[in-house]
């Protein structure tokens, strides 16, 4: 081989191990099986919510809610309904959603008080969920086509190995941040620790799953806390009485069960 | 058995309950409602005049449910205090049972009916409304009114059906002048009688709806007969009386709801025969008409929402309305349109929230304009402050006749 031969050939290999397209695949593949295992657990799920709703000055605000998901494809569409149980002035609204990757949710809402079946126009990416520090999207999840992902590092955290990946929405518009740290357990798959940062590159948001435990097999996160650095409020998310794999009828997802909630939901 | 066995047993059952610890489901809640009229000039002669304040409201409501996944009930009895007009009353606002049968569902008893796709604006929606409470400033679901009724819900497939018999004629509760000022046609110290179909098997009113949800769309279409809700009225000048009545209706229409353009549309629309004066002859039936309705709502940013409808109504006999139409009546336009506005801001993690809801008819030259501050102090207390401003160039429009109505309005609520 010549010299120059052997020039091109060693540049070659070393572009060729270029983080970003060597890694990237691995990033995105990591954050695929993270989105798989922390949205699409079981073929269905049932599950109590308590939630807590913290001030900076320490005001408290408190959400019970029963939260029932179908996955109708694994990855892709899903239904979900909810039965708000507290406080007083939302106890027994009932909440719907049917989601599709790649466009936007179909919404309805049900006010018991006026008997009313309503859609909500909303967006997902920004609106919170219920008064919380939860955007839709951090309930339900975000379009895994919507990123790019970058992976970071490795990190131990708490004792996890976790993949520390990045994730930058491809539209300058398409998120309420500029990008996303996540700490990505590599036993579960889960995410343990979530950094939003904001266009001027603050830490705006940061999320912690404070517990995970399995059920039925699947990890499962049953305390989690969103803290918004920026006004100083937290969300504080239990879980309890978690089940999957109910075998939850597909006709639950409809408006007969939105104006008369199921016994599954109660 | 003896006769008190089941009471003894029911009591005994009370007590297990009790005993297990469960929670019994008791909630309501505690309110205080009160507006005030901010226009002053009233007309000589209205009762209303004597009164500065439309409402005068305290409040405590009892809601006991329980369900199962056969069957249930739910009751709903409102205790409250009117102090403008200094008595105290009872009002059942709901009470029925649910039975629940595989693909069917019966709920028998006094419920609230609500369907269409209209944002206070009501085509295929046919059921009883309180106008006084909505334009006095009470909240939203007082504009709803119970009605005794056996609604039964098929589920078959895609397509759900639902009927709704009304065997008890229940009227909307429409603006009177002891506490409103409106237009009136009548000269003054008419005498009025009101007259109601009465509960007769032939007066049954009958609902349906065929609905169903594709691919996120909802369709429905809706068929009723029975009675305009608002009533006609006829004059006899020389008894010096004004006869309300609420002629036959039948109301024939259908709705799409769903996605377009990142916003929500809403279609629906709605033929009003009216089976009494088919031809339009007679100026004091309601002519039949048709009633449509566009709207779009979408949200922008985290919790700012924009909602706009064009809602149409148009004549269908306008010559006949017009030839019959008695001297000194104002003249409506064939086809009246009206233009809503909807913003809605959210701020402090929802606990506060900015409204306003603004009609405006260009063809009526009038408007309705109901802007509203909602702060939640905690999880069972909120508050609210409004308004209810209605004017236009004639005060004999639609909404410009409730211009001396003017209010501003008050609501606290604990609830529990």
């Amino acid at each position: 081989m010549s010299r120059s031969g052997f020039i091109l050939a060693a540049l070659a290999a070393f572009l060729w191990s270029v983080p970003s397209s060597a890694e990237a695949p691995a990033a995105e593949e990591i954050a695929r099986k993270s989105h798989l295992a922390f949205f699409y657990a079981g073929e269905d799920l049932k599950v109590k919510i308590h939630m807590r709703l913290v001030t900076r000055d320490g005001k408290e605000r408190l959400r019970d809610l029963t939260m029932l998901r179908k996955d109708v494809q694994e990855g892709g569409e899903q239904k979900y309904f909810i039965c708000f149980h507290q406080p007083a002035d939302v106890r027994d609204m009932t909440f719907m959603v049917w989601k599709y990757p790649g466009k936007d949710d179909d919404r309805w809402l049900y006010m018991p008080a006026l008997k009313l079946v309503r859609r909500i126009a909303a967006d997902d990416k920004r609106s919170s969920f219920a008064g919380s520090d939860f955007t839709y999207e951090d309930v339900s999840g975000r379009g895994l086509e919507e990123d790019v992902y970058a992976l970071v590092r490795e990190e131990n955290l708490g004792g996890k190995v976790c993949d520390v990946v990045k994730s930058t929405p491809r539209a300058e518009k398409g998120a309420d941040y500029n990008y996303k740290l996540s700490w990505i357990d590599r036993t579960t798959l889960l995410p343990l620790k979530e950094e939003y940062y904001d266009r001027q590159g603050n830490l705006a948001r940061v999320f912690t799953a404070d517990e995970v435990k399995e059920v039925q097999g699947f990890p499962t996160i049953v305390r989690r806390t969103m803290t918004n650095l920026q006004t100083g409020h937290k969300t504080e998310v239990v879980f309890e009485e978690v089940r999957y794999d109910l075998g939850l009828a597909a006709d639950l997802f409809t408006e007969r069960y939105l104006r008369s909630a199921p016994p599954e939901a109660k | 058995m003896s006769r008190s066995a089941p009471r003894v047993l029911f009591l005994g059952l009370l007590l297990s309950a009790g005993a297990r610890g469960e929670e019994i489901p008791l909630h309501g809640f505690a309110q205080v409602n009160y507006a005030m009229r901010m226009a002053a000039d009233l007309p000589e002669g209205w009762p209303a005049r004597e009164r500065d304040f439309l409402l005068g409201d305290e409040r405590f409501q009892l809601e006991y449910t329980h369900a199962s996944a056969t069957g249930g009930f739910s009751t709903r009895l409102d205790l409250f205090h009117d102090a403008v007009e200094g008595a105290a009353r009872l009002d059942l606002r709901e009470a029925y049972l649910d039975l629940s049968a595989g693909k069917l569902d019966l709920r028998a008893g006094r419920q609230i009916l609500t369907w269409g796709t209209g944002d206070l604006v009501f085509i295929n929606d046919v059921f009883p409304k309180d106008w006084v409470a909505f334009l006095s400033g009470a909240p939203l679901e007082y504009l709803k009114l119970g009605v005794d009724a056996l609604n039964l819900n098929l589920h078959p497939g895609p397509f759900a059906f639902q009927a709704v018999l009304i065997p008890f004629f229940a009227p909307d509760h429409t603006p009177t002048p002891d506490r409103l000022v409106f237009f009136n046609p009548f000269p003054p110290g008419t005498l009025a009688e009101t007259l109601e179909p009465a509960p007769k098997r032939a007066n049954i009113e009958t609902a349906f709806r065929v609905y169903s949800t594709y691919r996120g769309y909802d369709l429905a279409f809706y068929a009723y007969r029975g009675f305009f809700r608002s009533p006609g009225a006829r004059f006899d000048p020389d008894a010096g009386k004004a006869t309300f009545f609420h002629p036959e209706l039948g109301v024939y229409g259908a709705s799409l709801q769903g996605a377009l353009l990142n916003g929500l549309l809403a279609l629906e629309g709605g033929l009003y025969d009216s089976c009494e004066d088919r031809d339009g002859s007679d100026p004091v039936v309601e002519n039949s008409h048709l009633r449509f309705l566009a709207g779009y709502q979408r949200a922008f940013g985290a919790d700012f929402t924009l909602g706009l409808q064009y809602y149409g109504e148009r004549l269908r006999h306008y010559g006949a309305y017009q030839q019959v139409l008695p001297p000194g009546f104002p003249i409506r336009d064939q086809t009246r349109s009206y233009l809503t506005l909807r913003l809605t801001q959210f701020l402090k993690y929802q606990t506060l929230r900015l409204s306003l809801f603004f009609f405006y008819s260009p063809t009526e030259e009038d408007y309705y304009a109901i802007p509203e501050v909602r702060y939640s102090f905690s999880d069972a207390l909120w508050g609210a402050i409004g308004g209810n401003l209605l004017g236009g160039k004639r005060d004999t429009s639609f909404f410009g006749q409730f211009d001396k109505n003017d209010n501003v309005y008050l609501t606290l609520r604990y609830g529990f």
